[in-house]
Formats: C-alpha cells, structure tokens, sequence
C-alpha cells in the first residue's frame, strides 16, 4: 500500500466512524438508543439488515470459496427470502404490536421469565462467542498479507467501532452502516470490471465463463440427494430456510435493525430488500472467485496463495523441498494453460471429436495441478504443524494487492475493513441491548423507570462487550478450524432458539414450563448429536440440518410436556393477548 | 395489572409499493422473484457445464 492507499482507507473508515458519532452524539432517549431513530425508513433498515450479515469474511472468503469449490454456496441463502417473508408476516408485526427492546423480551411477556432468560441466554452464548472472531477473522488475514502488527489491527477496528457504537447506539449504527455499505458495493464492482479487464485478450466473460463451468466451478443447483453433501437445493431451501428463519426472526443483532423505524411498513419493506438482492448479491461474489480462477489460469499462479506463510516456511531445511514444488507447480501450470487453449480452440470449431478429448486433457492438467497444491499443504505441515493450510481466503486479497492500481487498493481494503466494522457494531449493539433489557433492567426492576441511567447502563454494556471481544480475539489464538466451529456453534443453538419462538406463535396450548424444558432437551440432543458424529457415520451430516432438527425437537417436545404437564391456561390467555 | 386490549391486527396496512395493494401481493411478488432467480442459476450451470 502506498500513501494514496493510506489515504482512501484511512478517510473513508475514520470518516464514516467519525460521521456517526458526531451526528449521533445527542442520543439520550433509550428508544432511539436502542431502535434507532423514529424517522428510519426502508432503504437504510434494508442497507442495515444487510450490512449485519455480511461480514468481512463475506468479502474474504466467498470469492475464496468460489475460486476453490466453485458457486454452489449460493444455495445456501435458498432459504432466505422464504424465512424473510415469514418474519415480514408473523415476528415483525408481533415484536412492534408490543413494542419490544428485544426478541427475547417477547418470550417474557408470551411465557415466563425463565424462558426469557434461556432465550436471551442462548444468544448471548452464542453471539458472545462469535464476537471475538468477527474482529479476528479479517484482521488475521489483512495483518498478514500487509504486513500490519495483528494486535493493533484487533484493537484499531475494535476501538473504532465502539466509539461510534456507544456514543450513538443503533441509530450510529444504521448511519455508518448506510455509507460502509456504499463503499462496499463501490468497491466490489470496480473490482469485478477490472479483473475482466485483466482476463486474456479476446476471452471475455463467456470465455471465461465456458472454462470455469468446463472446470466444475459453474454449478450453482445442486438436485443431488446425497446427505454427505454440503450445498445442495434441499439443504439450501430447508437447513438454509431454518437458519435464516432463526437468524433474521430470532437473532437480537438483526431484529434490531428493522424493529424501530417509520412503521410497520418500513421494516417490511427492508427485509423484503434483503429477500430480493441477498441471492444475486452473493451469486455476484462467488461468480467473481469462479473468475479469479479463470484468470489465474492465464497468469503466474503460486503453488500457496497464502504467501506470507509459504515464504516464512519456505527457509532453512525445507527450501529444497519448497522449491521443487514451486517448480513443479509452474511446469504444470504452463502445460494446463496450453491444455485450456487447445480446448477453447476445439470448441470454437465446434469440433465434436477434438472437443471432448481436450476437455479431459484440461481436466486431468487440473488434478494433477491440484495434487501439487495438495503436496505443498503436507509439506507446510510438515515443517510447520501450526501453519495455516487453507490459503483460499488469500485468493482475492492477493489479486488485489497485486493487480488493482494504487488508490483502488485502498478502497478495497476499506470495503472489508467497512465490513467488518458493519457487522461487529450490530453484533455489539445487539449484545449491548439484551444484556441492559433482559439481564440488567431483569434483576434491576426499580431502576427501569430512569431513562438516562437504563441508556448509561446501555452503554457501559455494549462497551463492555466491544472489550470482550477484543480481549478475545487478542488472547484466544483462534486456529482457522475454530473459526468455522464458531460458524457451526451457530448452528447447533439457532434452531431450538427457533423452536422456542414458534411454539409462542404457534402453539398457544403450550406454557413457559413445557417449552423452557423441551428447549433444555433438544439442546441437550444437538449437543450429544454434535458430540457423537465422529462416532456414529450415520450422524455425521451437514451442521445445516442441526437448525432443522433442533428446531422439530423444541416443538415435539414442548407438544409432549404440555400434554403431560395438563393444559395451561395462563398460556393461553396470554397467547391470545399476543 | 391488566393489560391493555391488543391494537388491531396491522396487517390492513397497505404496503404503499405502486402496483401492490397488499402485502400477500408483496410476499407473492418475492416468491416468484426467488423462483426465477433458482431457475435462471439452473440454466445458468448447463448453459456453462
């Protein structure tokens, strides 16, 4: 990065930061301070909804995760716009008709206090534990591939987002998420039409999109039946409507964003935003990383995207071993490129015998490519057990240090740093908010008539939240399989949080008691099922199917015990006020 | 104490989109939309495969 870089990133992110904060300064009401300004209308709650959920690692990993497996992740948000047009008919209009801080707080009214606090509980675990690595996750990478000092890069983006978090609270947060959004859709376009730029002459996009489909990378259905698969259209449109039910309907951290505003109105129209744009957007950054591997096919490609780690291992005793596969891998990487040539020249003469025979030609050069590049992660572990094999999140961040011009550079390091800043201040804001409502005014309910001290205590919180998660992305030395364990972690609590919630809106039989046990059950059997895959083959699924079944168990459960415990008449009464 | 009579269902509320008179005309809308862009991926992929 040179001094233009440093100056578009440092502008936009302390820019907006400081934006928020001072636009934000005089929000004293705990309304405003918790849902946001009274005035917020669909676009900034839509922009908001959506800036939550894509975190750094969105902008990171998934065009990594398109370069390696190609765009069939795309099906996992299958189940989103239907769990937004639930949420849009059911959760919204509920959580404003009571005028509710929290979703949890919801659960108190519809039950008991018992339930409130599992519920409230269980996203505070849960989202707790996720807090560290949503300021650890990007930092590890761009501290790395800069050469930035990795715990001031935590405490800078860290100290940053809860100064404008604090001060100005939910508003802060949809204001500054409205303009990092824009930087990021700014910069994830230039980065799009310039790498087409950069694809050989005379390719093109339906070129480059014939060698990546020819390559495997173009499968965005999948009809296959088979449960060992991770991405399909059924896990998508099943797991995935589960998971996206619990975390837009359930999640404090997006509830949040759309239940202040205008009315109802506003909200609604925001998710159905996010239900629209969600799928093409994550198609476009995944269709991108299926471009980068087209592209990489044509240029000098490393044998170890992770550069960084390669070189540092790359020394003393090893250098031999790393060298030869560093030759191996450019030898076989000029034959696949002559490989792909002969295929896209067959193909252009539509020759039907020469076509089919070059296509195998330029698949085997592709596993014999991939063989080396699985050679080079055995001997990184071999001199390193520690070291970091999955280089996939390193694919486009390398791309645009090496071939973005100067200033360009620098927006698109802002566009991940704005992302993780989006997304860590909803997640401490939401964290912030459950713990003043459902834990703190809980215990403390003579003080909940004093406005300003409930909108202190909201702030102390959330601070206090922000240095927990710093602290835990300092000091916990995440390896990367934690990181995707805390994607899983997710998953396992999401659905009985999911099943909780839809017995109170659809169950009106079954009372606090029935349901507060029948969550402790089916959590306790996702856990055994999580605890037990490696055990039994047979339960060794897709963590996306956790979301379903614990969400079934809740709800059987809480039907059985309600049975067995006799009817409930104050859940009833209660069910109907709601 | 008891509590208040619950507001009447909000559901009245028009969606104020043009073309949209209701919100099950919004929902329907968003389902089609997610329908077409499911297929449009599916000839997507054999398009290219």
């Amino acid at each position: 990065m040179n001094p233009l870089d440093w100056i578009v990133l440092l502008l936009t992110m302390i820019g907006i930061a400081a934006y928020g904060a001072w636009h934000t300064r005089h929000t004293d009401h705990l309304d405003t301070y918790l849902k946001g300004s009274k005035t917020t209308r669909w676009g900034t709650i839509g922009i908001s909804v959506m800036a939550t959920q894509a975190s750094a690692i969105t902008f990171l990993s998934i065009p990594g995760q398109g370069f390696e497996s190609g765009i069939g992740f795309v099906q996992n948000y299958f189940g989103l716009p239907l769990a937004l047009i639930i949420v849009c008919a059911v959760f919204l209009p509920i959580y404003r008709q009571l005028g509710v801080y929290t979703a949890y707080e919801f659960l108190g009214q519809r039950f008991d206090a018992k339930t409130r606090l599992l519920g409230a509980g269980l996203f505070l675990l849960q989202r707790g534990l996720a807090a560290g690595v949503t300021i650890y996750a990007p930092a590890i990478i761009l501290a790395t591939v800069l050469g930035w000092r990795l715990e001031l890069t935590i405490i800078a983006t860290g100290v940053l987002v809860i100064i404008y978090t604090v001060t100005g609270g939910s508003e802060a947060v949809s204001l500054t998420q409205k303009w990092q959004m824009g930087i990021i859709f700014g910069g994830m376009v230039t980065a799009f039409f310039i790498l087409l730029a950069h694809l050989p002459p005379g390719l093109g996009f339906a070129g480059a999109a014939h060698i990546a489909g020819a390559m495997g990378k173009l499968q965005a259905v999948d009809f296959s039946l088979n449960p060992d698969k991770r991405y399909t259209l059924w896990t998508g449109l099943f797991g995935g409507l589960f998971l996206s039910l619990s975390y837009f309907g359930t999640d404090q951290s997006q509830v949040q964003r759309y239940i202040g505003g205008a009315a109802l109105r506003e909200g609604r129209l925001g998710l159905v935003f996010n239900a629209l744009l969600k799928i093409p957007m994550q198609f476009s950054i995944l269709l991108l990383g299926a471009l980068l591997f087209v592209f990489y096919q044509f240029q000098p490609a490393p044998v170890f995207y992770n550069r960084v780690e390669w070189r540092h291992n790359a020394m003393g005793t090893n250098a031999a071993v790393f060298q030869a596969l560093d030759q191996r891998n450019a030898a076989l990487h000029v034959e696949k490129q002559e490989k792909i040539r002969a295929w896209l020249e067959a193909r252009n003469q539509r020759d039907p015998v020469a076509e089919p025979a070059a296509r195998a030609a330029m698949l085997q050069a592709e596993v014999a490519t991939e063989a080396v590049r699985n050679d080079a992660r055995t001997a990184l572990r071999a001199a390193n057990p520690l070291a970091q094999t999955k280089d996939s999140d390193y694919v486009f961040i390398g791309f645009i240090l090496d071939q973005l011009p100067h200033g360009v550079i620098g927006l698109l390091i802002a566009v991940m740093i704005a992302a993780a800043l989006g997304s860590k201040a909803g997640e401490l804001n939401a964290l912030g908010t459950t713990t003043t409502i459902d834990l703190w005014r809980h215990f403390r309910p003579l003080a909940a008539h004093d406005e300003a001290r409930n909108v202190r205590a909201a702030k102390w919180l959330t601070a206090m939240w922000g240095v927990i998660a710093i602290a835990f992305a300092l000091f916990a030395g995440f390896s990367e399989n934690l990181i995707e364990a805390i994607n899983i972690i997710g998953s396992i609590f999401y659905g009985v949080v999911l099943g909780i919630f839809l017995v109170a809106f659809f169950l009106k039989s079954v009372g606090g008691t029935a349901v507060f046990w029948a969550a402790v059950a089916a959590q306790t059997m996702i856990f055994a099922l999580f605890l037990l895959r490696h055990h039994f083959p047979v339960l060794d699924f897709s963590y996306l199917w956790y979301n379903l079944i614990g969400c079934a168990a809740c709800v059987m459960f809480s039907l059985l015990l309600q049975a067995a415990l006799g009817s409930n008449r104050r859940a009833t009464l209660t069910a109907n006020e709601i | 104490m008891k509590r208040p009579p619950p507001e009447p269902a909000p559901d009245d509320e028009s969606p104020g989109v043009p073309g949209f008179r209701t919100w099950r005309g919004v929902y329907l809308f968003v389902f089609a939309f997610f329908i077409l862009v499911v297929v449009l991926l599916a000839l997507f992929s054999c398009q290219f495969a």
